[in-house]
Parts: C-alpha cells; sequence; structure tokens
C-alpha cells in the first residue's frame, strides 16, 4: 500500500499554545509555499494566511466544563474532496506520499476547492490570490540536508507538548498509525466520507480510587505522638460476656 | 545567496530557550528551538516562533528622543538627539545627584533578569531606590516559600514531574517557565500522572488537567488551611520529615510572660557556631523524655504536647501550635469561603497523602546528612506542586504561600524525588543572608550604598527605616509598611514620588516596564501623576528617561527616550548572580550573542550602563587611577568579579584563564566563544548524591560552600513555624527589645506577622460593599502573548486583537448581558467599556479577561483604528493602588500589589 503522511494531533496533552500556528507561518512563509501574507498587519482587524489555527471551544455546563484547545489544518484526505472540483488542476493528491497540494502556478483562486473542503481548511492568500494551504512542510521533510530528526513539519518540531504525531499512517508500525490505534484515534466527520488522513486523539483521563479503608495505616504518625490511643484494656469488650 | 545558523538564548518571554537563528544575507529568515538545549530540548512556543516580527515592527525606536521643549508629557513629541547629547544630559545630571543626593535617582525596571547589572549599578551610585517589577509580580510566592523552605518555583525551583503521581496546579501560573513546563505536563500525563488545577478559570494548563476544582479569587489560604486541617487530622502527615526536616519537633516557649514568648526555645550553654542562623533549638526527646538539643544522635522530637524546661518555662512543640492553628479550619470552613464543596477538599488531601504516603519512590543514591547521619537511598513522595501569580498577587498572598509550603512539607514532599525540587543557587538559608543598609546613614553622597537595594530581612533590626521607623527607600521597601518587601515595590514609585512621600526624586530611569499602561495598578491616576506639575510649573517628578526597544504609552511621557535593542542584537546573560535557568540536577546559565546588529541607533541597555557608570566613576567600573576599567559590556561579562580575585563573575561556564574550570575561577577572556560553541549555554551537572534533600545534605552543602554558591553551611530547616515573623510581631506588641513600629502601624503588623499561616480576606475585599460589587475579576495571560513587550507583533496580534470579558453565562443573563454585546464592568474605582463573552470555564462569581491586550490610541504605531484601541480594555483601570484610608493595595508582609483582588459589578451598556 502506498503511503500517507499525516499528522495524529493529541487533544489529551495539546494546551493550545499556538507553537504550531506561529512556527507554520514562520517555516512556510519563507519557504517553498510562500510567502504566507499578511493584511493590515498593524490596523483594524489584521488578518493574514495561516496553513494551522486553534480553536478553542468549551464542552458542558459549569463546573463540569472541559476546555479544548482544537489545532486544525489541511486533513490531506484520502479522498479530497477538493481536488476534483479543481477546474485547473491546481489541486492534487501526492500519489507518493498522499500529500494534498495546491500549484499555485495553475490556481486561479476561484474558491471551488475551500466550498468543498467541509472542514474549512483552506484559505485564499490575501495578496498573492491563490489557494494555500498545509503542505505538511513537503519542503523539509525530504531534505537530505537536514539531520533525519528534523525532517519534520515545522509545527511537530516546534509543539512543546509534542502533541503533533507526524508519519506514515499506512504503515502500521509507524508512531502515528500506533497512537491511532491504542489511543482511540479518529477521524474528524467521517460521514463525509473524505476519509481524513490527521487523526485526533481523544482526552484519557487519569482518575484516583481511594478506599476508605486505606487512609488509616498501622504506622499512622499520630500514634507515635499517642494522638490515636489503644483503647483501654478496662474498657467493655466481648470478650467480657461470651464464653463459648 | 548566502545562508548562516546562529544560536542565541530567545527573550520573547522571560522563558529563556535556547534558538537557532537562521540568516540569508544577514536578514533574520527563520528561528527554531534549539534541540541541543537543556531547556526546551528544540520546541519553540508561539511567541518564540514570531521573534522574527519584532524585528519588523514599525514601533521600534531607533534614535534617543528628547521631548520637544513647550510640548506636553504623553503627547509624544520628540525630537531626534545624539548618544552624545543623551549621555552628556544623563551624566551632568547624575553626577550632581550623586554628589548631592543619591537617592534623588531612582531605577527600576520591568524586565527582572538583569538585575545582577542593574542592581549593581544602583548600588555603585548609591541609591537605594532600585527595584525590578518582582513586587507586581509574584514576590508573594518568592518571599512566602523562600521563608519558609529556602526556595521558590520558577527559576528557584519547581515540580520535578518525570517522578510525580500527582501533579496540584493553584491558580494561574502558565507564563513561568512556560515551554520546560509544558514537555513536562505533556510528558507527566502521556506516564498516567493525575493533574489537578485549582482555579476560578479553566484554561490555560488546566484546560488539559484531569480534574478541574474552581476557586473563588483570594481564597486559594482557606483551602490550604484546610488541606492542612485534613492531613494532620488523618495522620497523613510524613513524621519522619517533619520531625527530622522541618522545625515541627523544636521547642517554641509559649509563655505570654516570657520575653521569648513565641521565639524557639534554645539551649543557652550551648554557643552557636554562626549567630546568624544558631543551631542551638530544643526538642522534647520521646524517648527520654526530657529536652534535648534539636537533632541529638538518637533522640526523636515529640510533635504534639505542651511540656516545661526545668527553669520552669512552658514551651510547646512547632507542629503543636501548627496544629491548634489549622484545627478550626476544616473543610467544612473552607467550603463556605472557596466555593469548593467540603467532601472534595476532604478528598483532595486524601489524594495528596495517600499518593505521598503510599507510592514512595526510593532511589540508591546514598547521601549524608548535615547531622552526620547516612542514608542509602532517597526517598520522594510523588506529590508535586506549582503555582504562581494566581497565589501571589493578592494582599493575602504571603500568608496563602506560606500555607502552601507548609502543605508541601508535611507530604515530605521538599527537595525529593517527585516533589518539589530546587535549583541552584537554592536552597538558600531562612532567611537569605543578603541585607540591604539599616538606616538612612548608608546612603551617602558620591559613595556605593552600605549594603544591597533588595535584600532579606531577619529581623526588625535589618529594616531600611530612620530612627523614627520611617522608610529610607521612595517604595517604602522594608519599611513597617511592607517589612519584607523583598523585591520592591515598583507599583509605588510613581504615586510616592508625586506626592513627595516620603520624599521627591529627581530622575526616574524606567527599563522595559509600562507604567503608563498595564504595569501599574491605576492606569489614568499614573499618567496624570506623571504629567503633573507642582506649584513652581515643573513636573512633579522632573525627569522621567524611558529605555524600551518600542514605542509604547509610556515611552511618550518620557523627557528622554533611549532605544533599546531587541534580543537578537545584543549580548547578554542569564547569570548565576541573578536568575539563571537552573536545572533540578545542577547550576546552568546561558548567553545571548547578537545575531544581527543593533537597528538604527539602538543600543543595548547594558551599553548604557557600562557608559553612565564609567563616565561617573563609579569604583566598579573603574581602576585605581580613575580611568575607564570596561571597554563594552561583554568585556565587562568576561573581567568583572565581585569582588578582586573572587573568582565569582557574571557567567559561570568556563572560568578560569584557560576555561577549564566551573562557577569558580579567575576570568577567561575567551569566555564568550566558549559559551558560543557550546549553544550559549552552560550546565553544570551536580553528582547524584548532591541533587536531593540539599537543604540539609552535607555533601552538597560542602560543595556549594566550595563553589561560593552559599556562604554558610547550615541545614536548612522547613519554617513550619515562622520565628521570623515572630519577631516581627514582637516588635509590634512592644515586646521586642529593639526597633518597634511606629504605633499607627502596630497593630497592621502584629496581625500579619503571624508566625503560623492564617487566613484573611483580602484587603480590598474587606473594604468593598460587596453587595454592590458582588464579582471577582482577575486576569490571565494568553499562551501567545505571555509578557506584553509584544503585543504589536505582526502575527501575535492576528490571534489576540482585542479581548473580552469573560462571563459565567448565569451570571451574563443575571446581569442580561448577552454573549458578545457590549457591556460595562465596574469597580469602586472605575469602569471601563467592553465586550462581553459567556463563558461555562469560570466560576460564577469570577469574571475575568485576558491581561495587556487593550492598548492606548496612538501606542506601538498601530493604525488608529487598530482593534486594541477600539476593542480591547484593561482591568487596570478599575484597580487602585490606594485602598480607603490611605493605606496601600499591598500585601502588609511583602508590599505585593494586590491586583488580583479588585472586586466589580457587570451591566449592559
Amino acid at each position: 500500500m502506498s503511503k500517507q503522511l499525516a499528522l495524529v494531533i493529541d487533544l489529551n496533552v495539546c494546551v493550545g499554545c499556538h507553537a504550531c500556528v506561529t512556527s507554520c507561518k514562520e517555516w512556510n512563509t519563507q519557504g517553498a509555499a510562500g510567502p504566507l501574507t499578511d493584511q493590515n498587519a498593524y490596523g483594524a482587524d489584521p488578518t493574514g494566511t495561516f496553513f494551522n489555527r486553534v480553536q478553542t471551544f468549551e464542552v458542558g455546563e459549569f463546573p463540569n466544563t472541559e476546555t479544548v484547545h482544537f489545532p486544525k489544518s489541511c486533513l490531506h484526505c484520502e479522498d479530497p474532496p477538493c481536488v476534483p472540483v479543481c477546474p485547473t488542476g491546481a489541486s492534487y493528491k501526492r500519489a507518493e506520499d498522499g500529500i494534498v497540494l495546491v500549484d499555485y502556478d495553475k490556481c486561479i483562486g476561484c474558491k471551488y476547492c475551500s466550498w468543498a473542503c467541509p472542514y474549512g481548511a483552506r484559505e485564499v492568500d490575501g495578496e498573492q490570490k491563490v489557494m494555500k494551504k498545509c503542505t505538511l512542510c513537503v519542503d523539509r521533510i525530504y531534505d537530505a540536508k537536514l539531520p533525519e530528526a528534523e525532517r519534520k513539519p515545522a509545527c511537530v518540531l516546534a509543539c512543546p507538548t509534542s502533541a503533533r504525531l507526524f508519519g506514515d499512517i499506512h504503515d502500521p508500525e509507524s508512531e502515528a498509525s500506533r497512537a491511532i490505534r491504542e489511543q482511540g484515534g479518529y477521524a474528524l466527520m467521517p460521514e463525509w466520507g473524505t476519509h481524513p488522513a490527521n487523526h485526533y486523539l481523544p482526552r484519557r483521563k487519569t482518575g484516583k480510587r481511594l478506599h476508605a479503608d486505606e487512609l488509616e495505616r498501622h504506622d499512622n504518625p499520630l500514634k507515635v505522638d499517642g494522638r490515636l490511643p489503644r483503647p483501654s484494656p478496662d474498657a467493655p469488650a466481648l470478650d467480657d460476656v461470651t464464653s463459648w | 545567496m548566502s545562508t548562516e545558523v546562529k544560536t542565541t538564548t530567545c527573550y520573547m518571554c522571560a522563558c529563556r530557550c535556547g534558538i537557532r537563528v537562521h540568516l540569508r544575507d544577514g536578514e533574520v529568515r527563520y528561528i527554531e528551538g534549539n534541540p541541543a538545549h537543556p531547556l526546551n530540548k528544540g520546541v519553540i512556543c508561539a511567541k518564540g516562533a514570531s521573534g522574527i516580527m519584532k524585528q519588523k515592527s514599525p514601533a521600534r525606536l531607533t534614535r534617543p528622543l528628547r521631548r520637544k521643549a513647550g510640548a506636553e508629557r504623553g503627547a509624544g513629541a520628540f525630537e531626534p538627539i545624539s548618544w552624545d547629547e543623551a549621555f552628556a544630559m544623563l551624566e551632568k545630571r547624575l553626577a550632581a545627584m550623586r554628589a548631592t543626593d543619591p537617592k534623588k535617582f531612582a531605577l527600576f525596571t520591568g524586565r527582572d533578569q538583569m538585575q545582577a547589572l542593574t542592581g549593581l549599578f544602583a548600588r555603585q551610585f548609591g541609591t537605594p531606590n532600585y527595584a525590578a517589577h518582582g513586587g507586581f509580580c509574584s514576590v508573594n510566592m518568592a518571599a512566602g516559600l523562600i521563608y519558609t523552605i529556602g526556595g521558590s518555583f520558577w527559576e528557584f525551583g519547581g515540580p520535578d514531574l518525570e517522578r510525580a503521581k500527582l501533579f496540584v496546579m493553584l491558580g494561574t501560573a502558565e507564563d513561568h517557565h512556560s515551554n520546560p513546563l509544558k514537555i513536562a505536563i505533556s510528558k507527566f500525563k502521556r506516564d498516567g500522572g493525575r493533574f489537578i488545577s485549582v482555579n476560578p478559570v479553566r484554561t490555560g494548563y488546566s484546560a488539559i488537567a484531569d480534574e478541574w476544582v474552581p476557586i473563588r479569587p483570594g481564597t486559594d489560604g482557606a483551602l490550604l488551611l484546610a488541606l492542612n486541617h485534613e492531613l494532620i487530622a488523618q495522620g497523613l502527615y510524613d513524621r519522619e520529615f517533619v520531625a527530622r526536616y522541618t522545625n515541627g519537633g523544636q521547642l517554641v516557649v509559649t509563655d505570654p510572660a516570657s520575653a521569648r514568648h513565641g521565639l524557639l526555645a534554645v539551649d543557652e550553654d550551648v554557643e552557636p557556631d554562626n549567630p546568624l542562623y544558631p543551631q542551638n533549638q530544643l526538642w522534647w526527646d520521646r524517648h527520654s523524655g526530657r529536652a534535648v538539643l534539636s537533632h541529638t544522635p538518637g533522640a526523636d522530637p515529640r510533635l504534639f504536647g505542651s511540656y516545661r524546661l526545668a527553669d520552669g518555662t512552658r514551651v510547646q512543640p512547632a507542629f503543636q501550635l501548627l496544629a491548634e492553628r489549622v484545627q478550626p479550619h476544616t473543610p467544612e470552613w473552607a467550603e463556605g469561603i472557596t466555593g469548593i464543596p467540603a467532601a472534595t477538599i476532604r478528598r483532595l488531601a486524601h489524594e495528596m497523602g495517600v499518593t505521598a504516603r503510599d507510592e514512595k519512590i526510593e532511589l540508591p543514591i546514598a547521601w549524608t546528612d548535615c547531622w552526620g547521619n547516612e542514608h542509602q537511598t532517597v526517598i520522594g513522595n510523588p506529590v508535586a506542586f506549582h503555582a504562581m501569580r494566581g497565589l501571589a498577587a493578592h494582599s493575602n498572598g504571603f500568608q496563602t504561600v506560606r500555607a502552601l509550603g507548609i502543605l508541601m512539607s508535611l507530604l515530605g514532599t521538599i527537595d525529593r524525588p517527585g516533589g518539589f525540587r530546587h535549583k541552584a543557587p537554592f536552597p538558600r538559608a531562612i532567611p537569605p543572608s543578603a541585607k540591604t543598609p539599616t538606616g538612612p546613614e548608608g546612603v551617602q553622597p558620591g559613595k556605593p550604598l552600605a549594603g544591597l537595594a533588595l535584600g532579606w530581612p531577619g529581623s526588625p533590626e535589618d529594616l531600611f527605616v530612620d530612627a523614627d521607623g520611617k522608610p529610607v527607600r521612595i517604595d517604602k521597601g522594608f519599611s513597617w509598611e511592607y517589612p519584607l518587601s523583598v523585591h520592591g515595590l515598583m507599583h509605588n514609585v510613581i504615586t510616592n514620588a508625586w506626592r513627595g512621600d516620603p520624599y521627591r526624586l529627581d530622575t526616574l530611569m524606567i527599563f522595559m516596564a509600562n507604567m503608563a499602561w498595564n504595569s501599574t495598578m491605576n492606569t489614568d491616576e499614573v499618567r496624570r501623576m506623571l504629567n503633573d506639575k507642582g506649584a513652581d510649573g515643573e513636573y512633579r517628578i522632573p525627569f522621567l528617561v524611558v529605555c524600551d526597544a518600542f514605542q509604547s504609552e509610556m515611552t511618550a511621557f518620557a523627557d528622554l527616550v533611549l532605544p533599546d535593542t531587541t534580543y537578537l542584537e545584543r549580548h547578554d546573560v542569564m547569570s548565576m548572580l541573578d536568575r539563571p535557568i537552573s536545572e533540578f540536577d545542577g547550576p546552568v546559565d546561558s548567553v545571548r550573542i547578537p545575531v544581527v546588529p543593533p537597528k538604527g541607533e539602538c543600543k543595548p541597555f547594558q551599553e548604557v550602563l557600562i557608559e553612565l557608570a564609567s563616565r561617573l566613576k563609579l569604583p566598579a567600573f573603574v581602576d585605581a587611577g580613575g580611568a575607564r576599567k570596561y571597554r563594552d559590556y561583554p568585556d565587562f561579562i568576561v573581567r568583572h568579579e565581585t569582588e578582586p580575585g573572587s573568582g565569582i563573575g557574571f557567567l559561570a561556564g568556563w572560568r578560569g584563564a584557560d576555561g577549564s574550570k566551573a562557577l569558580l575561577g579567575e576570568p577567561n577572556p575567551r569566555q564568550w566563544e566558549m559559551y558560543e560553541k557550546n549553544n550559549c549555554v552552560f550546565r553544570y551537572e551536580l553528582a547524584p548524591s548532591y541533587r536531593y534533600m540539599r537543604n540539609w545534605n552535607r555533601g552538597y552543602m560542602e560543595w556549594a560552600q566550595r563553589m561560593r554558591l552559599r556562604r554558610y553551611g547550615e541545614p536548612i530547616l522547613v519554617h513550619l513555624y515562622s520565628e521570623v515573623l515572630q519577631k516581627f510581631r514582637l516588635a509590634a506588641q512592644g515586646k521586642w527589645p529593639g526597633r518597634r513600629p511606629p504605633p499607627e502601624l502596630a497593630q497592621r503588623v502584629a496581625t500579619h506577622f503571624d508566625p503560623l499561616p492564617f487566613y484573611s480576606a483580602p484587603l480590598e475585599t474587606q473594604a468593598t460593599d460587596l453587595e454592590k460589587y458582588p464579582l471577582a475579576a482577575i486576569t490571565q495571560r494568553p499562551m501567545a502573548m505571555y509578557h506584553s513587550w509584544d503585543s504589536q507583533n505582526a502575527w501575535l496580534r492576528q490571534i489576540h486583537a482585542h479581548n473580552y470579558l469573560f462571563v459565567n453565562p448565569r451570571t451574563a443573563q443575571d446581569a442580561g448581558i448577552a454573549d458578545g454585546a457590549w457591556m460595562w464592568v465596574e469597580s469602586q474605582w472605575g469602569k471601563v467599556r467592553c465586550m462581553g463573552r459567556h463563558s461555562e470555564a469560570v466560576e460564577p462569581g469570577t469574571v475575568w479577561t485576558w491581561n495587556a491586550i487593550g492598548k492606548s490610541p496612538g501606542a506601538w504605531a498601530l493604525a488608529p483604528d487598530a482593534n486594541e484601541f477600539t476593542k480591547g480594555f484593561i482591568l487596570n483601570h478599575l484597580i487602585s493602588d490606594t485602598l480607603p484610608g490611605d493605606t496601600s493595595n499591598s500585601d502588609p508582609v511583602t508590599g505585593q500589589a494586590g491586583w488580583y483582588d479588585v472586586r466589580v459589578r457587570i451591566y449592559p451598556q
């Protein structure tokens, strides 16, 4: 089976710090997919091209609230709806590694692909007027000049909680595949049939079960200081009233 | 096209990660985390990865600026001048002050990681009026824990999440040690650790906590007392740890008639080796049933009871007094204050106690304690805590933090695996031995200050006051109003200088602090005071110098603006003399080496200080003949020693003539090169037997003394009971043989210098009509905006261009405020218009917002319609530095600004 590169994002440890957001912008604006332009950088409603954004939402009612930080970028679908709708063939999925890319030279900025994408992962660059999106740092991950450990997307290297795993999800032995398999990895909106390559790992809770009889142990320090005295032998006991 | 990669140290926030900066044709193109750096191990945060845009900011200052003649302060009307003119102006003014009254010059810095140099400059100049921003930030955390366990969080120590099983985070603490903590929390969670967050708000790291325990702001002290209550009531404390490593077993004189009431009983026949840190306290030995010298071999102290010494003096173990103190503080009592159900508090205490007791770690590391006992293993009780400003920034924070230190100690977690661990140069003695002068005679024309500007008082005799008990410092630090204000009180400076209370200043120099906006408690008043003139037509604060890299709200008020460099344009040191980046296993320091030249005429503030110090001929900066000693800052760093021949300099790595020595050694002319070759970081790994139990570890103590990290080697017992505080209380009660507070402050000192932790509502809560202002209002920092230095960053402001007031939906509905609607938030001090956002992640009695997102129009080179002005806001408008009765809105022990204490009401626009 051919390779399918993907990100597996662990919501269990993502603290929403946005390191992935700006490190992505920083790499890609100066790289092959750049520039990622900004509009009104120092004015009202500043906006610009980002390949990756973190959304934060709340689940549940106080006090049973979960605050979820949700990094989102192109999911590199196995059956990407953005590709067939492209009138110029600018959007394409690479056979060799499954990365979905846009050829800026062919893109006419018609936005069909962004309408087709159910995940809102594509953005038209405000200046260049072409569609841009996550490339999985395709200009880094095969760069033989980089040490092997650094041939990963910028967001993966940046993430302080290592919440972003990168690998081939068609290889069952990859770290990414194992995480999906063992930690309940799921794809977004599977009902759309897009088969997103990127997966998410859910929150996992560690609890602590305490039994009442674990509270006190024979070596309770209060005994040393006479604060848990043994009852007096003179106090009434079962021994006084039973003779069988 | 040429590409090169240089390493240096980030300073987009105060975390100080190692970075690799990629340059193309000399231009910064990419900044990434340095995988070879011990702090961040290759990761980088949102700010660090946006550092490239800092270089492009249109708000950069590039030339020295002088306020135009006739222009009002705050109007931002400047004319460029040359550095020669700027230095000449400063030299003339500063030389005149130094020759007559050096305290007329005040230097306050927002940044507190250049204190080794800024502090040296101030001291050499001779002014006591120097501090960084700690009084505003987290001094309660530093002082509360250092006076209890001899160390604290962040630069001083932290949670050992590598080995912890339970991690409890109290209050907002995200922006301290951020990347290392993110790395550690993630690994901790993946390893199956349990993470509990106690916080009014569920954001930041709390988002991924296994359990969120919402609490009302400013009530953490009540929670901590109840946890201590439950641990003692259940016998869930580590008795051996308490008995041997804290002063819990030491006897306290509890005899109101005695002159030593409340002090530790001592064997007066035993002459202490070191009168500063005597070791002649007593235990009541449970084996022999009599008083013996503390730590007598074979003895074991009683922790409870009441005894009489041979001379009839009534004494009780300190632990008994602690147990009595927390006895009424049941979980039910705390529920009413904190809003946390009693059953939850009880369960938390049980989880902590049982985890510490039953999941012990034992490392096969032999060590010897200070009393000569040999231990084959190091024991760990794997419960770790972290807390910072959330606990600290309340006027009751000092005692709250004391209660936390005691909780950590009852659980037996101090400098042990899986608990709290120190970072060099901590632990320090309680209190540390650095002291300020003790009276106005310490300030003399033409002379260096006779002591440090900031120190660690151990008794009333160490205060920095005149014969009438009045303050010597402009911020009233180390006076009876705030005796343990160990980080100074930056938030008092402008108000006091404007009032002329205790006196007027001539020149106020501010480095990297936005006192006219978000780094002040009463923004509008401060702006007015900065611009206010006396009857003579002169500004009440006559000369204001501001050094910063960016044009801000504060620079607009300056008479002279000095353009600083960014972190990529300068040499810098993260010094062991200041706040290094040490790790649990040993000292670490690091440097910055410029990767690009300064923009325009920008000059690093360090170079400004070296230049001024040389021109003013401050003794440490000139040779015996009065000639300039140091060419520039890098030269100073290499050659300066704390004393001639001391071998102690700003940098600990590659010392000695050939760079072969660590920590101690003669200057090495090639020291910068060696740092540059080693990723700009120096790391010293302690021998395994010196890595734990350092308060009481003889091997470590002797090593630290040899390396001159410590002057003395006495063991540092945890102060469950604070004799230091009792000395101040005795003075306030008229029972201390030495200095006593002025009568108007006696009651305040007597109340707050309680040797045992207690809970009282924050001062502002007590001074507020809670019917009218029922809600607490606090701020937190978004991770993309830790610290406010880069709020104009083109990328980061796309993440947070404006802020909302987050309100629990029930609270909002009661007030008639729709989600996203414009609304008012009002305190007794002021009101501000903002947009409300409903949030289930905040407890209903609290409203909150992201700090320092809102800006003042005209600042930061943002367009006039920028969201920061039109939609953003800061809560500082609602906060006062003064409370009714003209007392400062600060902790009465440390002077920590109580800026998380404000009470508000909300209503629709």
